[in-house]
């Protein structure tokens, strides 16, 4: 158990860049979940902390100590692969002790860790076994548990999940959730997929490009995301980004769509006719009721996907903008027009130029 | 070309090379350059002195009739085997494609002359055609057809082909089988809904398929051929009758051991290394195209 | 007219089956003949090697095994034979397998490590290691004989165990083998085994080696078969006959092939000869067949 500090990580594959500099404090216990899509960095940053990749430029602390030019064996990390990497021709309790070993652990300890973390994952009866003998899931539970009798001062997850079916899937991530809250140790969690990140994490880092887009806990990144990078990856279907002008010194957008959408919480800077994207979430657009405020949005319908308890509408506004909807019930029809409204307290004001989130003034 | 993760290091891996390195530095390439060395020097009869002489070594060997009639043996015996071990094994290995009864009891049954020796084949094949104490070879000469392999040169030359085309059936049977197992059943299925019968399917599809495996056979046969069947012509002609089956390999060796006329067997071997390049070259340049098939 | 249609059926069906039967037949009589093909020189070889030499010198070799076989084996075994008196083959046999596990292992050996140097390391001269090493495909011992045979007399090797296998223990294509087997091994694997805390050494030894058995096991029946039947070169460096293998002196005892020779005792030394390798083939099959195919990518 120790703190993981990023200080300024840099890493450039050749003359690519890949991470711009990467600050990040994760503190004692802390469960961090890296999430974005392929290719932002997220598992290149991951290996930096294992010491499989050496960063170009920056510091990597584990528990106060510079780790940046030590050897994996050196880093007391240990690791959970996206495939598992068992070794095939050790049996379970051999893959899980193996790195105890190495480090020379009296015998009697290596089986005393190796019997307790058999127990806490459920794979007690499979020690014998050898890693082509096991289900998917069982495999992951041997990696945890090679992990585990490490009693390293911080996990590192590298996609885990993404090997199992959708419905071990769920499993395994309340699992982990549960067995690291219980050890107390201090992780970091890679990953693509949201739901997994908005389940797992203390707080997320969410990459875009090989930077940090936004670090904050799941719910301040829902309710209020740092940039239209944020707020598009994070949520199903992805919220709608409206293009706008600020008007009326500054208290409401004027949407290129039509309708101006006064602002509930005050002014945003900047002159008159600034461009602006204003961020709907799908569920946030309404049918219109009776006698309610916010601004009416003429919507003609293109398609409707009913599931179940809810459906997803797809459809253009006046100003030739996609819009996606989410509306409880059943809607049969295909096409038509409809009238949906936007809650001024539930838009999100963002920057046209820079993508950043604009803040009410004062 | 290598992998993404790797250890670090430099002296170690250069220790962990150390072994091969030196064999193949004292035992191939000094040896190898040895010989380019000694093909453009000529020594004279007592051995006192050396000259450079260019490339007369070559000249000399290329104009001589014996250099020109043992490259003509080789060409006819390499093409011979080649032809004879691989039509046979294609047409054993299309047979026991099939699912049929027994299938692996033929596979067994047809593998194993691969591990006897070239000079070992020689020896049965010459204990069955010897011309007088043969059961072959006997057989033939009673029914009024002179067989005598040591008078005869195209008798010699056709027991050397059998008996080296023999050993390496087998060897041109896995392969093929490992080939006609790679085509998948539904191309075959698709070509029999077309209306194709199976002779025409063969034609049409299978050997085409095929065809990759068909080539790599031809380059490692005719360097089996050239190289390997050494023993096979030690063993059962001895070169002979006469020069009748002298390959350019045993004609190296013999001037070499025999006669020790370095300049010219220098010559003959750096030829020989140009042969086995140019089709190293050419059975890596058709790997690697079906590399990127 | 239904009952018309499935007559026409049922004979169109029969002649279906008839013709497939038919093939199936060609099929076998095929493949019998050329088991038959294989099998035959062999078969006339061990019967040769069952009778007295008096009814093969006449000529009069039957297809059926006589009662002679214990004294010949015994005297191939023991005393040698022909006029040329070779070395007992129980020596031969001896000498050759001592030189075809030697040559196996130590082709196995010495490819296992330079392949891994290729494979895990990064560091100057790679490329050119691995170019020297790939070079050797295009030396074989046949193309370079004479001045090889220099270097042995040069180096004092001549005569001597490792005259005979060291030389040939240089192997580009088992270090292409393993290379590329190396290159198969997941990149997560050789982290997890860096992050459990296993040096170059430690990996090599305690996964690398485990997981390449099956390769290795392969490997190992081809080159024990390329060691054993190794002719040229025994020939060459081997004067000695206490150093004789079993396969140069087969083709000794024969001379120049007078009818006179002891036959039954030489076929009963060519069964001797071609036993072991042909038993490594069979028992291990599957990794043959493995390895041929492998080694040939």
């Amino acid at each position: 158990m120790a703190t993981l500090e990023l200080s300024g990580v840099e890493k450039s594959f050749g003359a690519t860049p890949v991470l711009h500099g990467i600050d990040l404090r994760v503190a004692e216990g802390e469960m961090i979940v890296v999430v974005g899509a392929s290719g932002c960095g997220k598992s290149t940053l991951l290996r930096i902390v294992a010491g499989l990749e050496e960063p170009t430029a920056g510091r990597v602390r584990i528990g106060g100590r510079d780790v940046t030019a030590l050897e994996p064996a050196d880093r007391d990390v240990a690791m959970v692969f996206q495939n598992y990497a068992l070794y095939p021709h050790m049996t379970v309790e051999r893959n899980m002790a193996y790195g105890l070993r190495i480090r020379g652990l009296p015998k009697a300890e290596i089986a005393r860790r190796v019997g307790e973390a058999a127990e806490l994952l459920g794979i007690g009866a499979l020690l014998g076994r050898r890693p082509r003998q096991l289900s998917g899931g069982q495999r992951q539970r041997v990696a945890m548990g090679r992990a585990i009798v490490r009693e390293p001062a911080l996990f590192l997850f590298d996609e885990p999940l993404s090997n199992l079916d959708a419905r071990l899937r769920v499993q395994m991530r309340a699992e982990i959730r549960r067995l690291q809250r219980r050890l107390g140790v201090t992780s970091l969690f890679v990953t693509h997929d949201q739901t997994e990140a908005m389940t797992l994490g203390d707080r997320l880092v969410v990459m875009h490009a090989g930077h940090a887009a936004q670090v904050a806990t799941p719910m301040e990144i829902w309710a209020r995301p740092a940039n239209t990078f944020v707020a598009g990856f994070i949520g199903s279907p992805s919220m709608n980004l409206l293009e706008a002008q600020l008007a009326e010194e500054g208290r409401a957008a004027l949407l290129r769509a039509g309708p101006s959408l006064r602002f509930a919480d005050g002014a945003r800077p900047g002159p008159a006719g600034r461009r602006l994207l204003v961020g709907v979430r799908p569920e946030h657009l309404r049918p219109v009721a009776e006698g309610e405020g916010g601004a009416p949005l003429d919507v003609s319908l293109e398609l409707a996907e009913p599931l179940g308890s809810e459906s997803v509408l797809h459809g253009r506004l006046a100003s030739g903008e996609a819009v996606t909807a989410r509306v409880p019930g059943l809607v049969a029809g295909v096409e038509g027009a409809l009238r949906l409204s936007i809650q001024a307290s539930e838009a999100h004001v963002f920057d046209a130029e820079t993508g950043a989130r604009l803040d009410a003034v004062g | 070309m290598q992998r993404r993760v790797i250890f670090n290091g430099t002296a170690l891996p250069l220790l962990l090379l150390a072994p091969q390195l030196a064999v193949t530095a004292v035992f191939f390439l000094w040896p190898a350059g040895v010989a380019v060395y000694q093909s453009v020097l000529q020594q004279d009869a007592w051995g006192l002195r050396t000259e450079f002489v260019g490339l007369r070594n070559f000249a000399e060997v290329f104009a001589d009739p014996d250099w020109r009639a043992a490259a003509w043996n080789t060409a006819l015996f390499s093409a011979a085997v080649a032809g004879l071990a691989m039509g046979a094994a294609l047409v054993l290995a299309v047979q026991a494609d099939k699912s049929i009864r027994g299938a692996r009891a033929y596979r067994t049954l047809l593998i194993w002359p691969y591990a006897v020796a070239p000079a070992v084949a020689a020896v049965l094949w010459l204990f069955l055609f010897h011309p007088s104490i043969g059961l072959i070879g006997r057989a033939l000469n009673a029914n009024g057809i002179p067989w005598d392999t040591r008078l005869n040169g195209g008798q010699a030359m056709a027991l050397v082909v059998l008996a080296a085309a023999w050993k390496q059936v087998s060897y041109n049977f896995i392969f093929f089988l490992a080939g006609l197992q790679a085509i998948p059943k539904s191309v075959l299925e698709a070509a029999a809904i077309d209306g194709a019968r199976p002779v025409r399917r063969f034609w049409t599809v299978v050997f085409p398929l095929l065809s990759p495996t068909t080539f790599f056979l031809l380059v490692v046969n005719l360097v089996y051929a050239f190289f390997d069947t050494f023993g096979t012509i030690h063993a059962l002609t001895g070169g002979g009758p006469g020069k009748a089956t002298e390959t350019l390999i045993y004609k190296a060796y013999v001037e070499g051991v025999q006669n020790t006329n370095l300049g010219s067997s220098a010559a003959q071997s750096v030829i020989l290394m140009v042969i086995v390049v140019a089709l190293t070259m050419v059975q890596f340049r058709f790997v690697e195209r079906r590399v990127h098939y | 007219m239904s009952a018309v249609v499935h007559e026409g059926d049922r004979i169109a069906a029969a002649t279906a089956t008839r013709r497939r039967r038919r093939s199936g037949a060609l099929t076998h009589a095929i493949l019998l003949l050329g088991v038959l093909a294989v099998v035959f020189p062999i078969w006339i070889a061990v019967v040769g090697s069952t009778h007295d030499a008096s009814t093969i010198g006449r000529g009069d070799v039957p297809l059926l095994p006589g009662a002679e076989a214990v004294e010949n084996y015994a005297t191939a075994l023991t005393g040698g034979a022909g006029r040329f008196r070779s070395s007992p083959a129980a020596l031969m046999l001896w000498n050759s397998a001592a030189m075809a596990v030697l040559i196996a292992c130590g082709k196995i050996s010495i490819s296992l490590l330079s392949a891994y140097a290729v494979a895990f390391f990064s560091f100057p001269g790679r490329m050119l290691a691995f170019w020297t090493i790939f070079l050797t495909l295009m030396l074989p011992v046949e193309v370079r004989i004479i001045p090889t045979y220099q270097v042995i007399v040069d180096l004092d090797l001549f005569d001597s165990m490792a005259g005979l296998t060291v030389p040939l223990m240089a192997s580009a294509t088992a270090t292409l083998l393993f290379r590329q087997f190396f290159l198969t091994v997941p990149d997560e694997v050789v982290e997890a085994a860096k992050i459990d805390g296993a040096g170059p050494l430690r990996f090599f030894r305690d996964i690398l080696l485990p997981l390449s058995v099956t390769n290795i096991a392969a490997l190992f029946v081809i080159l024990f078969i390329y060691g054993w039947n190794q002719y040229l070169w025994p020939l060459l460096v081997v004067n000695d006959r206490s150093l004789e293998t079993v396969v140069v002196g087969l083709t000794r005892m024969i001379g120049n092939g007078d009818a006179q020779n002891e036959w039954n005792v030489i076929m009963a030394t060519a069964v001797l000869a071609l036993l072991p390798p042909v038993a490594v083939v069979v028992v291990m099959q599957r990794w043959f067949v493995r390895g041929l195919t492998e080694t040939e990518k």
